[in-house]
């Protein structure tokens, strides 16, 4: 749980206030023109409940304890360890993947609730400076940001945190050929476990949101 | 108490192990010895229940355990002690907790029995001050008597040890054989060693059975196999460069 966790909030906090920040850049520079810059809460507020903050989360989860895990099973794999623990009559899956899958499933959904506040803090900022309206953010975004777009978003994590775990496990157990393997299984980790976030995301999308709310 | 009949065991369209047949009586040390690749590995991860033969039987107290779902292969391990050519310690443990896995995993035991047994058996391969260390400071010796170590926690019948000396100075091999005599002798395992360290064999072993090429080509007592006319055997025990076995 900490490492998953406590150990990657700095970086989702990071990652997840920069991009609410610039999307409310981009937004701000256009709507205000148009006059409509209390919309910038609503449009900034629903992409980082239901996509930024949740997708980002789980990409930097992925690169950072994703990763982790492949090469870790790996290297248990290629030094034998694994044989060690199924020759002491002890489940690999069950000693090395259920513990992690918990936490997982458990510290994404964490993450992302940090990650959502942070990202709109970020874009509440970067809104005002370039001329919105704080008031008129704040309303805005109360107005249209449900508490069925927050937990959808998390529902989405929990999926993510399952994909994340099982891809890096699953690449872990699989190696073969020492520290080439090792290496092969780490980048295998992070890079299938990103793209089945982003395919699962785009049909996670579309069961929860597809046409619920005017805006999207 | 070990019969491996007819056993094969394939990757694809490769033959590893080819209609092997073996047996190792109670009490009794079987070295299996061989060229690199022969499949003296893949042989004890099938007795060990790590690899699931693709035919034959492999009967241990007559029962077939190549045919056992992975609940029944536990109960089967946990009579079994493996000790791993590069010892296998769990690396984020250190050597108590290490030698106490099995012992939390599967008995109920209060914490201070079982660092009774931690420290019983740590003495027994002259290791009783490494509790605290981690794998990593330990010799390559060290490391595999820790292995041992745990592989006997769990005073298992038969213990299965893979290339024990391998890559280890002469007297630090010598140690390590000791020890495979002593722990046969004070704990009564019935032992089977993979190795090609002839010497080790010699000091060890109650019989031998030579692997090439996935068949069993010989087997008897030491002196036996000593006076065994068999080229191939000849050529490996003398050691020498010319003769069936062509390296590469």
């Amino acid at each position: 749980m900490a490492t998953i966790g406590v150990a990657s909030l700095p970086i989702v906090l990071i990652t997840v206030a920069f991009s609410g920040a610039v999307l409310a850049l981009y937004m701000a520079q256009i709507v205000v023109k148009w006059g409509l810059g209390s919309f910038t809460g609503a449009v900034v507020g629903l992409s980082i409940a239901r996509e930024i903050g949740p997708v980002l989360t789980s990409v930097v989860v992925a690169a950072r304890v994703g990763s982790a895990i492949g090469a870790e099973i790996g290297s248990m794999k290629v030094t034998e360890q694994i044989d060690a623990l199924r020759a002491l009559a002890v489940s690999p899956v069950q000693y090395l993947v259920v513990p992690r899958l918990l936490a997982g499933v458990v510290m994404l959904p964490v993450l992302t609730i940090f990650g959502d506040v942070i990202g709109i803090i970020g874009a509440y900022w970067v809104a005002v400076v370039n001329g919105v309206a704080g008031g008129g953010f704040v309303s805005s975004l109360k107005a249209q940001v449900m508490p069925y777009d927050v937990m959808m978003g998390l529902v989405k994590t929990i999926v993510f945190g399952i994909v994340i775990v099982a891809v890096g496990a699953q690449q872990g157990l699989q190696t073969s050929g020492g520290a080439t393997g090792v290496g092969k299984s780490t980048t295998n980790s992070v890079v299938i476990s990103i793209v089945i976030i982003y395919i699962l995301n785009f049909f996670l999308a579309y069961v929860m949101f597809g046409g619920k709310t005017a805006f999207l | 108490m070990i019969s491996v009949k007819q056993l094969s065991y394939r990757v694809g369209s490769s033959s590893i192990l080819r209609r092997i047949d073996l047996h190792v009586r109670k009490g009794e040390t079987m070295a299996v010895m061989g060229m690199s690749g022969a499949g003296k590995s893949t042989l004890l991860k099938c007795m060990g229940g790590l690899l699931r033969p693709t035919g034959g039987q492999l009967l241990i107290d007559g029962i077939d355990i190549a045919r056992m779902n992975e609940s029944q292969l536990d109960d089967v391990r946990r009579r079994i002690g493996m000790v791993f050519q590069y010892a296998a310690l769990f690396d984020s443990l250190d050597v108590y907790e290490n030698v106490a896995f099995g012992l939390r995993r599967h008995t109920n035991l209060k914490e201070s029995e079982i660092a009774d047994l931690v420290q019983e058996r740590l003495a027994m391969v002259g290791l009783a001050d490494t509790q605290r260390k981690m794998p990593s400071e330990l010799s390559g010796g060290m490391q595999k008597r820790v292995g041992l170590a745990r592989a006997l926690a769990l005073n298992p019948d038969i213990v299965l040890y893979d290339e024990p000396t391998a890559g280890l100075d002469p007297i630090t091999a010598a140690t390590i054989a000791d020890l495979i005599v002593k722990t046969r002798d004070e704990l009564g395992v019935t032992s089977v060693l993979v190795t090609h360290d002839i010497q080790s064999i010699i000091r060890v072993a109650s019989r031998i059975a030579m692997i090439h090429r996935g068949r069993i080509i010989a087997s008897g007592s030491v002196e036996e196999m000593e006076q065994c006319e068999d080229a191939t055997v000849r050529q490996f025990m003398d050691g020498d460069t010319q003769g069936p076995i062509k390296i590469g």
